[in-house]
């Protein structure tokens, strides 16, 4: 019932907030989200769960009741979690946390409506993390894009109205696909199926209990299945050549919303990734696994081309995180303990790091009113702290050892080269470690430029510090990186619990 | 205790009872301005009707659990689940436009003849539903929309008002005569009006069945005109731009779901598709080829409005195309039950959030800020409550996921399908996601672009309020709760083809 309860209070809380006075509305919203923070730290505290959802491992905090039933399939309310998504959900209640006290200082109209939607958007976000049968999912994943596109549309930078469309029908027309890529999976399993619950699919694919459906072989529907439903998921995360909504949402977002967008709408992605093609259909991943690996390494090293050319520090950021979603790539194609397990554990550093990286552009630009790398310079002469703390994200960003980030793409690096899906993995693996350097390049050269060097602001805004609530949610963040960082056991014991079902057998 | 078969009709005598009540106390006391007297009488009416079809439909009066279909008067009218489930549309329908109507009539005259208007065009759909024979059809259907062309034509001072209800009566008058020529057709052919006599009389129908074949034709074309499918379409954006907007949102759901509720049992029972597709009149052919049509046209000319009622008059003549699968997907052996059952849960869906959304222009018009996109720009700033709701009957109308009209839809889609017909749910599920674009505008208009001009809403009208948020409440409860109401219609249509 706990799951129950996490959702109902976020949807709760939500409702409140949407009708309360706009002069209160960041304050009660702020509170009211550390329920749902207590709540996940709750569960995190007492899981007890062992192996994975999807392949018959036993399931913390399970409920599962009929719901409707259409057609010969009943869907049920199907909710609980294993150890793949129990740290997604820590994640997301966090950051969204923390990002409501970052959103005080720029959000200054409609606030109730912000801070309502956006309490909203994280009730979903939990969803789709805890659901287990499609249906509830779906319903969860698709929930999440109205939030979202109000937030972008309303509190958005000039070009709002385009970005928050554009990253609407992007995000919908992909659905669509992987939605209709998984219902003819689901109807060629026939009758060794009478539901849409994800673990039985689950079973019953990993079965070969796949049929054909409309004189369509087994094996092409499966292909055909497989592939709608990548595509389905790689515009979400988003792979290149698929990543154009991004940018634009990204920037036109305000930084609040930047946050848990980068931070937990992508992870959706690489999380539907993991949990259908990659867990349902093994056999498949194997047999994409050079196309899939290829698309892994042009996203890191395009990523990380495309932000070394930006000048906008928020761009640069973005553009970065469609880097760091190749690595998660690379790793689940890797399809071992360590590659499918770092890929888990890089969503939660990432999600962290890249989170830290958009406060910290935030509260420079609240106070500068610029993002543009030559427009500013010398800035840690005046806001200490915030450079301190940002500096210390971008090393975690270009994989600091002690931090989150090194030990992701350390799990990934050696899961990929011993990866034995195919002969050329580790030719992939070297390649794609270029990205670490390019990334280390842009980061390194944006920070010199903006933060050190004489003080010089091209706009007419006065620089203060930073205030309190901007700072400490950064901090927060600071911490729990190094935390992951000096102990990834605290995550990826539970991540590696339900990986190695998946994967067959236990670390290399 | 065993109530009279005749208590079975009690929907549709609570609803007469009620109007008859509203003309006696108008006559008594002509220059009433106890307004809340009548809008109070009329909901009670419609309450009470729905709490009675709710109850039946509970209690499984008329459907296989008790004993079957209860037949009434010479067989002419018939309680079964179908005409219970479609009784409860009608009678919710009606009870949010009377509670809108409340505030919208506010200082005009004539509210009591208003009242009875609904009431009585509410009788008139609930006997629709009861029809068993064509003559019942006949009258009944004519008592639907007699008092329907009078509310589109309320607005007497209003030449929009006017014109929209002197095109409704015209278009009326031509397809009743249509429909009762291809009645008299019929009739020839089979020497009965009654449909199971109809449905045997056409076994033997010999060298007639051409002229059987034009009678149905016809038929079709009358349900066509109430339903506002094409061909006889065109009516429906005049009427329902024209018209005070409750009664737009009166006509787009109950009398549309009414016309598919006749139209549902005319044809499963008087022309059986295991009869009468072998000898060439393949009417589900027909209905396929007009949902086609219907949806896709509807859906083109939404996304090419200005004004935000025209628009869901478009996007309700679309609906009609989705409904119309649940005629069109039927095939000997297929599952029929399901098809049909899933469009009757549709059409229920669709009674609550197109009903809403034009309770929503109601609102809109009564704040008068203007009708066209443009004008909508910025309203969420003064009224998030209602723009909330506004927001949600969109998306459901757009099927997006998270309300109602996905479910609906998806079975709708589904069952078709199931029949074989995956390309009328390809054409469907199309038309559904370009959809999106039009149901779009509203809500970025509303929330996301800035007014050209700063403007006040003065009132916030507790009726209309109330109502738009029973329907937004209704369509967001439709989700979790979707599976009692599709089981319910299913189980209804299946009966129908048993």
């Amino acid at each position: 019932m706990i799951i129950e309860a996490l959702i109902a209070v976020t949807f709760v809380a939500a409702l409140v907030v949407f009708v309360a006075p706009d002069e209160v509305a960041g304050r009660l919203a702020a509170a009211l989200s550390v329920l749902p923070v207590l709540g996940s730290l709750y569960m995190w505290s007492s899981y007890d769960a062992a192996g994975n959802a999807l392949t018959g491992g036993s399931v913390a905090f399970e409920t599962m009741v009929p719901w409707l039933e259409l057609g010969g399939y009943t869907l049920h309310w199907h909710v609980g979690v294993d150890g793949i998504s129990m740290p997604l959900v820590v994640m997301t209640t966090i950051l969204t946390s923390l990002a409501i006290f970052s959103a005080w200082t720029p959000i200054d109209d409609r606030q109730s409506q912000f801070y309502g939607l956006f309490l909203f958007m994280e009730a979903n976000l939990l969803g789709v993390f805890m659901a287990l049968d499609f249906f509830v999912w779906f319903i969860f994943w698709e929930a999440v894009l109205v939030p979202m596109y109000f937030l972008i549309g309303i509190w958005g930078g000039p070009r709002r109205k385009y970005a928050a469309i554009k990253f609407f029908v992007y995000t919908n027309i992909a659905s669509l696909v992987m939605f209709i890529g998984f219902a003819a999976l689901v109807f060629g399993l026939g009758d060794s199926v009478s539901s849409f619950d994800l673990p039985a699919i689950s079973r019953a694919l990993r079965g070969g209990e796949l049929g054909s459906l409309y004189g369509v072989s087994a094996e092409t529907l499966k292909a055909v299945a497989f592939v709608a439903m990548f595509l389905g998921f790689a515009v979400k995360v988003p792979i290149v050549p698929f990543h154009t909504w991004l940018p634009d949402a990204h920037v036109e977002a305000p930084t609040p919303a930047s946050v848990v967008l980068a931070g937990v709408l992508l992870k959706m992605g690489t999380y539907a990734l993991l949990r259908f093609n990659f867990t349902m259909m093994p056999d498949q991943a194997t047999a994409f696994a050079v196309p899939i690996a290829a698309v892994a390494v042009l996203s890191v090293i395009y990523g990380a081309i495309l932000a070394l050319a930006q000048q906008d520090l928020k761009r640069i950021v973005a553009y970065s995180s469609v880097s760091s979603m190749g690595y998660v790539i690379l790793g689940l194609i890797a399809y071992n303990t360590y590659g499918v397990g770092g890929a888990t554990f890089q969503m939660i550093a990432h999600g962290l790091i890249s989170g830290l990286m958009f406060m910290g552009v935030g509260v420079i630009y609240n106070t500068t009113h610029t993002r543009m790398v030559g427009d500013m310079s010398g800035m840690a002469d005046r806001m200490p702290v915030t450079t301190g703390i940002f500096v210390a994200g971008a090393f975690g960003y270009m994989g600091l050892p002690l931090m989150a980030g090194f030990a992701g793409e350390f799990f990934i690096f050696k899961g990929a080269f011993a990866s034995t899906v195919h002969a050329s993995m580790p030719l992939f693996t070297a390649a794609s470690m270029f990205g670490i350097v390019i990334v280390a390049g842009y980061l390194l050269f944006a920070m010199q430029r903006t933060l050190f060097g004489p003080f010089r602001l091209d706009t007419d805004y006065e620089v203060t510090t930073a205030a309190l609530h901007e700072t400490v949610p950064m901090f927060v963040l600071l911490l729990c990186i190094i935390a992951l960082g000096v102990d990834p056991g605290l995550f990826f014991r539970m991540i590696q619990d339900a990986v190695n079902p998946l994967v067959g057998g236990g670390l290399p | 205790m065993q109530l009279p078969s005749w208590a079975a009709l009690g929907p549709a005598l609570v609803l007469a009872l009620t109007a008859l009540v509203l003309l006696g106390l108008d006559s008594i006391d002509p220059d009433s301005t106890h307004s809340s007297a009548l809008a109070g009488i009329s909901a009670l009416g419609a309450l009470s009707a729905l709490g009675l079809a709710g109850w039946y439909l509970l209690a499984g009066t008329g459907q296989a659990s008790t004993g079957g279909p209860i037949l009434l008067y010479g067989d002419a009218l018939v309680v079964d689940g179908m005409s219970l489930f479609f009784s409860v549309i009608f009678a919710s329908v009606a009870a949010m436009v009377i509670v809108a109507s409340y505030d919208y009539l506010k200082g005009r005259t004539y509210q009591a003849e208003f009242y009875s208007l609904v009431m009585l065009a509410a009788t008139g759909m609930t006997l629709m539903a009861s029809s068993n024979s064509l003559a019942s059809v006949f009258v009944s259907l004519e008592l639907a929309s007699l008092p329907s062309y009078a509310l589109v034509a309320f607005l007497k001072r209003n030449e929009g008002s006017v014109e929209a209800g002197l095109k409704y009566f015209l278009i009326g008058a031509v397809s009743s005569a249509v429909f009762a020529f291809g009645i008299s057709l019929v009739y020839a052919v089979t020497g009965s009006l009654l449909l199971s006599d109809v449905a045997s009389g056409l076994v033997d129908a010999g060298d007639f069945v051409g002229v059987a074949g034009v009678g149905v034709l016809l038929i079709a074309g009358g349900f066509a005109f109430k339903t506002a499918s094409v061909p006889f379409h065109f009516w429906a954006p005049e009427a329902y731009e024209g018209a005070p907007a409750p009664i737009s949102a009166f006509l787009s759901s109950a009398s549309k779901a009414a016309g598919f509720a006749v139209a549902f049992r005319v044809f499963v029972e008087a022309f059986p598709i295991a009869s009468v597709v072998p000898m060439g009149i393949d009417w589900p052919l027909l209905f396929a080829v007009l949902a086609v049509v219907t949806m896709t046209l509807g859906n083109f000319a939404a996304a090419t409005q200005e004004n935000v009622k025209r628009m869901l008059a478009y996007s309700s003549i679309g609906h009609a195309g989705y409904a119309l699968i649940g005629l069109a997907a039927l095939s000997q052996g297929g599952p029929n039950g399901q098809v049909m059952g899933a469009s009757m849960a549709h059409l229920l869906v669709y009674g609550f959030m197109n009903t809403g959304a034009f309770l929503f222009i109601a609102l809109v018009e009564h704040w008068e800020v203007g009708r066209t996109f443009e004008d909508y720009n910025g309203l969420a700033t003064k009224a998030p409550v209602a723009c909330t709701a506004m927001t949600v009957f969109m998306f459901s109308l757009a099927g997006l996921p998270p309300f109602g009209g996905f479910l609906s839809k998806y079975a709708l889609f589904y069952s078709a399908v199931q029949g074989g017909f995956w390309w009328l749910a390809a054409v469907g599920a199309i038309n559904s996601a370009l959809s999106l674009f039009y149901y779009s505008r509203v809500v970025k208009a509303m929330w996301i672009e800035e007014p050209s001009t700063p403007f006040e809403l003065e009132s916030k009208p507790v009726g209309l309020y109330v109502a738009v948020m029973f329907a937004a409440v209704g369509t967001l409860l439709l989700l979790p709760g979707f599976g009692p109401v599709v089981e319910t219609a299913q189980t209804a249509a299946t009966a129908l083809f048993a």
